[in-house]
């Protein structure tokens, strides 16, 4: 029974905390803390017995779960993972726990609603990965966007109304363009098969008419690239990881993002094929942006807009005096990665893609538990305010010296298998996309650097960062972890592309038919005397 | 024991010491700190040693050893240029051949001698576990970057290396200088990082492959087929963007900016990274690539040009610079141009020769101006020096054999290296007398810098003030047996490459050097093919020799016999010595045109994205809100105000109201009133 139902205990193991949080007394806010940890601890617990239980040989989805929900309408309550739900999944359930410990002094108001409101978003997350109705997808889509609001809106900085108000009506603009997309592609297969579902797998088996792809496929990118974000759709991100608590912030960049590129992989690729292989349809655009190719189309709109994320985002990091609004400009130049290694189109580009996803949320998630620690001691994110904290802090600067060094793609951190990756994917399609990359890279470097030097390195000037405490035994708790991570990906990688490799090659198959019937390449090696290999 | 089969303990042994460092370091002594790094490195360099030796008892065409030891990065299938498609799969492997040989055993040779001597150097010092744990961590990224088998693992050496060059340049964190050295070292490599990437990718869609003995095999049987032809374009993209990322690492012009000022770090830092090993990664990966590079005489033309120029460019620095390590510092920036000028003319083994008599010469010069800047409580301007050779004596004479081996003086180990590489560049069918003339007046450069530092530091009357004067002390055992060390073999390791043309003489001496290197590198078709006679090598030999003379000759009377000369001359030549004083303003034009630019740039976009692409949102709020309130005016006082008014009623019917009395008498009385109204009516019509 439990391995049947493993997904949907994986999901609602928060909110069920989250019910039963609601019959503690407010007051107990020590009870509350220990509850509501001790749910997320569990909520990650009981997530690995997907991993372990995950064939990575076979095909198509695994520990499904299916029932109809509302016959009339063909709705189905459909849970089903591939290894790139399980990884996004694993992800979710980890920091999400390592962000609810990481808020045990940070909140100090409204203790017991802000747990329920952590637990609860976990769920929605959680549903999101799992969804394979796109009913129920959309239900757990929307679902989130409410603690989320109430998170930012409740206990996040000075200006969180503005902030929280924006995030949400931002993202519903684009959840009403992916409800309209939905729909019209819930109409098209009745009109082919005379069946009403939402089912995901039965959606895709579909060929889309070029019109259906190419509107439906714009009506997603927006309600997607929103989520992302993608430039130029990414200015709701800057204001609500501002604004937002650190736990918030680490979910925001670490998870929510990703349902954006979630969305991309598991819809837009292989749905629209004919759409993300375009390369013509706006050839009028091509008179503008003629020098990127003689011809312009959707792919290549998808590709300027992930590059001109990658530099301007990490320009735009550069300028920033709030150590908050660079990490989130930093995401965006991260993401403009994600998307450039999707719309490679190509094995490499796609695996270094969702591995980069997870990287982001290991390195990006443990920068703003980095920034949130030293905000909890002084209450100020401006970067001026700090400097010399290496002398005070050491055991914080080589922490953050390593995440930093994860984050600007040091080999051997998990950064560079994601980047590499992408950058050779995107290279093998145009040797200008990896060129592009290849110079946010150096940028990457560049602010990050200036970051690090202004907040660790000089004199102490400032008198109120003369006592300022090491990390306490909690916080080495929630960024251990994520710093053991950023060593596993970067130096064992190979289980992590394991889980993906199957359904990225069922990816690659839809968008580049014949791909792998190619020939393979003739290799010759120079005589090498006593070659051991494991 | 066979020590080939343990390749992979030789990067590793290093590696465990940092981690020990620098997890327990805080908590252990001083000595036990040194005894795990200093130890974790002599074990190295006692593997690479038995390698070595095994390695040369093979026969000669299977001096080849691979091992794999793991599947790092399985990224799935790549497409090729060709349309054809290829597993991008990178293993974790190392490989030894005779260029790796002699690679491991300089890093962890030179490697340990200055560890040991850091010992002394250090002991003062705060950060002590620090300082081991990143020297160790250095050794680990050196050797993985010489030992590779493929280039992606070779790229993690180089970052590696490139990360512990951040760290260490800029131990002294609180100063700001060595945190802005450090970071603009990190960044300038960046960008030729962005050059070497960008050539791995394009060897993986010519190729198919990122293995060296993959690319190499199929480079070779290409040529051999006829498919690859020389000037091959690719090939040549292929070779500038590799040389590209060489550029940075190895501080050629235009990207050796962040080398003279990684001097910040602590001297024997200097003499590790930035003069023995790290910085000769470009010229060892270029060597690597030498199948390559010799398909395409272009990008080879390119190398000889930029090392030339190099050479030159950053010997005219040395001239009137005033800190002891930043002579040193352009020193070896000019020598690298050297190493580079010998692979551009397709000398791969004369680079890899001078690579490694550089190591040794340089190391000891670094280490021997550490000594000094040690025995003067960290004067390092040569302005306030002087008079030193009785005061500290083994360090002159240490430091004197590596100045006259860096001049060219035979029979020392630079006279052999850099001769070769000047002979080269004038007989090799890629070599070009401007080359050499180049190279021969950068010689005679070389060798006036450093007499004159060695005059200004060493010699005439003692300039320091009276407090640094009462403490000069010769530096410790610790210290002093290392430059020992190494100047011996500034002398003696150029024996194991003597030129032919002598070699002849002694008993038919053969050149073991590049006779042991050549099967690990390509050689250009017709490379041989200028030969001179043998009178004109003598008088080559002779006239660089000269040269050198003159150099000691110029400096001599400048700086001992007549110390007037050079203010005249300064007075005579301003332009030409602010010039040079202040390094051509490079850096300043680079803060001007690109950095302040970019900078400037990000500027600009952070206000665009605030007022333009935010703007538009919150623009769409605001009219968003405007048609609301416009929609609401409306509402209230047209749609609404139909509603409102309701209230007339209320009005219209006060008259009314004022009947609704509720007294009995009133209502009465207009009953009565009403009655007789309608009876009336009645009665009168």
């Amino acid at each position: 029974m439990f391995q049947n139902h493993l997904l949907s205990i994986v999901a609602y193991t928060p909110l069920m905390g989250a019910l039963l949080l609601l019959l503690v007394n407010k007051e107990k806010t020590q009870v509350i803390r220990w509850f509501a940890n001790i749910v997320a601890a569990i909520g990650f617990l009981v997530s690995i017995p997907l991993i372990t239980g995950f064939d990575t040989e076979a095909e198509g989805l695994q520990f499904v779960e299916r029932a109809s929900w509302i016959p009339s309408i063909g709705v189905e309550y459909h849970f089903g993972i591939d290894g790139i739900s399980l990884l996004l999944i694993v992800l979710t359930t980890g920091l999400g726990f390592l962000s609810i410990l990481s808020s045990w002094n940070a909140i100090q108001e409204r203790v017991k609603e802000y747990y329920i409101f952590m637990l609860m978003l976990q769920t929605g997350m959680l549903g999101v990965f799992m969804a394979m109705d796109l009913f129920l997808f959309y239900v757990f889509w929307e679902v989130m966007l409410v603690p989320m609001y109430f998170l930012i809106g409740v206990w996040g900085g000075p200006r969180r109304l503005y902030a929280a108000i924006k995030f949400f009506l931002y993202t519903l603009l684009g959840s009403v363009l992916l409800l309209l997309g939905i729909l019209a592609l819930y109409f098209y297969n009745h009109e082919v098969t005379g069946v009403y579902t939402f089912s995901i797998p039965a959606l895709l088996e579909l060929d889309y008419p070029w019109e259906y792809q190419f509107w439906v496929f714009l009506a997603f990118f927006i309600g997607f690239a929103i989520k992302v974000p993608m430039f130029p759709f990414h200015t709701w991100l800057p204001d609500a990881h501002v604004e937002a608590p650190t736990a918030g912030s680490v979910i925001l960049a670490g998870v929510l993002l990703k349902m954006g590129t979630y969305g991309f992989i598991r819809f837009s690729l292989p749905m629209f094929p004919d759409a993300v292989q375009d390369t013509t349809s706006l050839n009028f655009a091509y008179l503008t942006f003629g020098w990127l190719d003689q011809q312009f189309g959707l792919l290549h709109l998808m590709i300027f807009l992930s590059i001109v994320g990658i530099i301007y985002g990490a320009l735009v990091a550069m300028m920033q005096r709030d150590a908050k609004k660079l990490v989130a400009y930093s995401s965006v130049s991260h993401l403009g990665f994600c998307m450039l290694g999707l719309f490679a189109l190509n094995p490499n580009g796609i695996n270094g893609s969702i591995l980069q996803q997870i990287n982001h949320g290991i390195s990006t998630g443990a920068l703003f538990l980095i920034v949130g620690i030293v905000y909890e001691r002084r209450h100020t994110r401006e970067i001026s305010e700090y400097g010399g904290l290496s002398r005070v802090m050491p055991g914080y600067a080589i922490i953050f010296l390593i995440i930093t060094m994860a984050s600007i793609g040091l080999p051997l951190l998990n950064g560079f298998i994601g980047e590499f990756t992408i950058l050779a994917g995107a290279f093998q399609r145009h040797w200008s996309w990896g060129a592009w990359g290849c110079a946010g890279i150096v940028l990457g470097a560049a602010y990050m650097l200036w970051l690090y030097q202004r907040m660790m390195f000089g004199p102490v000037t400032n008198p109120k960062n003369k006592d300022l405490k090491d990390l306490s035994i909690r916080e080495y708790a929630t960024l251990l972890p994520l710093v053991i991570m950023c060593f596993w990906i970067g130096i064992y990688p190979k289980p992590f592309f394991k889980y993906i490799e199957k359904p990225v090659e069922k990816i690659v198959q839809k968008v580049q038919p014949g791909f792998f019937d190619r020939s393979e390449a003739l290799l010759a090696k120079l005589p090498v005397q006593e070659t051991r290999k494991k | 024991m066979n020590f080939l089969e343990m390749l992979a303990l030789i990067p590793l042994f290093p590696a465990a010491g940092a981690l020990i460092n620098g997890l327990l370091g805080r908590r252990c002594s001083r000595a036990c700190i040194s005894t795990v790094a200093c130890g974790t490195v002599g074990v190295s360099f006692l593997l690479s040693l038995g390698a070595f030796y095994q390695l040369l008892g093979r026969p000669e065409g299977q001096r080849l050893v691979e091992q794999e030891l793991f599947t790092w990065i399985p990224a799935g299938a790549g497409e090729l240029s060709s349309g054809a498609i290829s597993q991008f799969l990178v293993q974790w492997g190392y490989q030894l051949d005779p260029l790796s040989a002699v690679m491991i055993l300089v890093v962890t040779g030179v490697g340990f001698l200055i560890h040991i001597y850091s010992i002394g150097y250090m002991a003062h010092e705060g950060g002590y576990a620090r300082f081991f744990t990143y020297m160790n961590l250095f050794m680990f990224s050196m050797l993985t970057l010489v030992l590779a088998n493929n280039f992606v693992v070779m790229f993690v050496g180089w970052e590696g290396v490139g990360l512990c060059s951040y760290l260490l340049i800029g131990f002294y964190y609180e100063r700001k200088s060595a945190a802005d050295a450090g970071k603009k070292a990190f960044i300038v490599n960046r960008i030729g990082d962005f050059g070497f990437m960008l050539g791995m990718f394009l060897i993986f869609t010519a190729f198919g492959t990122l293995d060296f003995t993959g690319v190499f095999g199929l480079v070779e049987t290409q040529a051999q087929a006829g498919v690859l032809a020389s000037g091959d374009a690719t090939i040549t993209a292929i070779c500038i963007l590799l040389f590209v990322g060489a550029m940075g690492k190895s501080a050629q012009v235009p990207l050796y900016v962040w080398l003279p000022d990684a001097m910040e770090g602590p001297t024997p830092v200097s003499a590790l990274i930035h003069a023995a090993t790290m910085v000769t990664a470009g010229v060892y990966m270029v060597a690597r690539c030498s199948a390559l590079f010799v398909l395409s005489p272009d990008a080879m033309l390119l190398v000889a040009v930029v090392g030339a120029f190099t050479a030159i460019f950053a010997a005219s620095i040395g001239l009137v610079q005033n800190d002891i390590k930043r002579v040193l510092a352009y020193s070896t920036v000019s020598q690298l141009g050297y190493m580079f000028l010998a692979c551009g003319v397709g000398a791969f083994g004369a680079g890899v020769f001078h690579l490694m008599t550089h190591a040794f010469f340089k190391a000891l010069l670094f280490l021997g101006a550490g000594s000094v800047i040690h025995a003067l409580s960290g004067e390092q301007d040569m302005r306030r020096m002087g008079g030193l050779r009785t005061r500290i004596p083994a360090t002159f004479w240490t430091m004197m054999v590596g100045t006259v081996a860096i001049a060219g003086f035979p029979p020392l180990a630079g006279f052999f290296s850099k001769d070769e590489i000047l002979w080269r560049a004038f007989s090799s069918s890629q070599g070009h007398v401007l080359l050499w003339a180049v190279g021969v007046l950068a010689a005679g450069m070389t060798s006036f810098y450093m007499f004159r530092m060695i005059f200004l530091t060493f010699l005439g009357k003692s300039r320091m003030s009276r407090e640094v004067d009462s403490h000069v002390h010769e530096s410790p055992k610790v210290m002093t047996v290392p430059l020992g060390l190494l100047a011996v073999g500034a002398v003696v390791s150029g024996w194991v490459g003597i030129p032919h043309l002598i070699g002849q003489y002694l008993h038919h001496l053969p050149q073991y050097f590049e006779h042991f290197l050549s099967p690990a590198l390509a050689h250009p078709a017709a490379v041989e093919g200028g030969h001179a006679s043998e009178g004109l090598e003598w008088g080559l030999m002779a006239l660089s020799v000269a040269i050198a003379l003159l150099g000691l000759w110029l400096a001599r009377r400048f700086y001992l016999t007549h110390p007037a000369l050079p203010e005249h001359l300064v007075s005579r030549f301003k332009h030409t010595y602010t010039t040079l004083l202040n390094k051509y303003w490079v850096d300043e034009v680079y803060d001007l045109l690109i950095v302040n630019r970019t900078k400037d740039l990000a500027n600009r976009l952070a206000g665009f994205d605030n007022r333009v692409v935010d703007g538009a949102v919150n623009g769409s709020a605001w009219l968003t809100r405007l048609t609301a309130s416009v929609s609401g005016f409306f509402d209230y006082w047209i749609v609404d105000l139909a509603v409102r008014r309701s209230d007339l009623i209320y009005y219209l019917s006060f008259p009314l109201r004022r009947i609704q009395t509720g007294v009995i008498q009133t209502y009465a009385a207009l009953t009565i009133g009403g009655i007789l109204v309608i009876v009336g009516y009645f009665i009168l019509t």
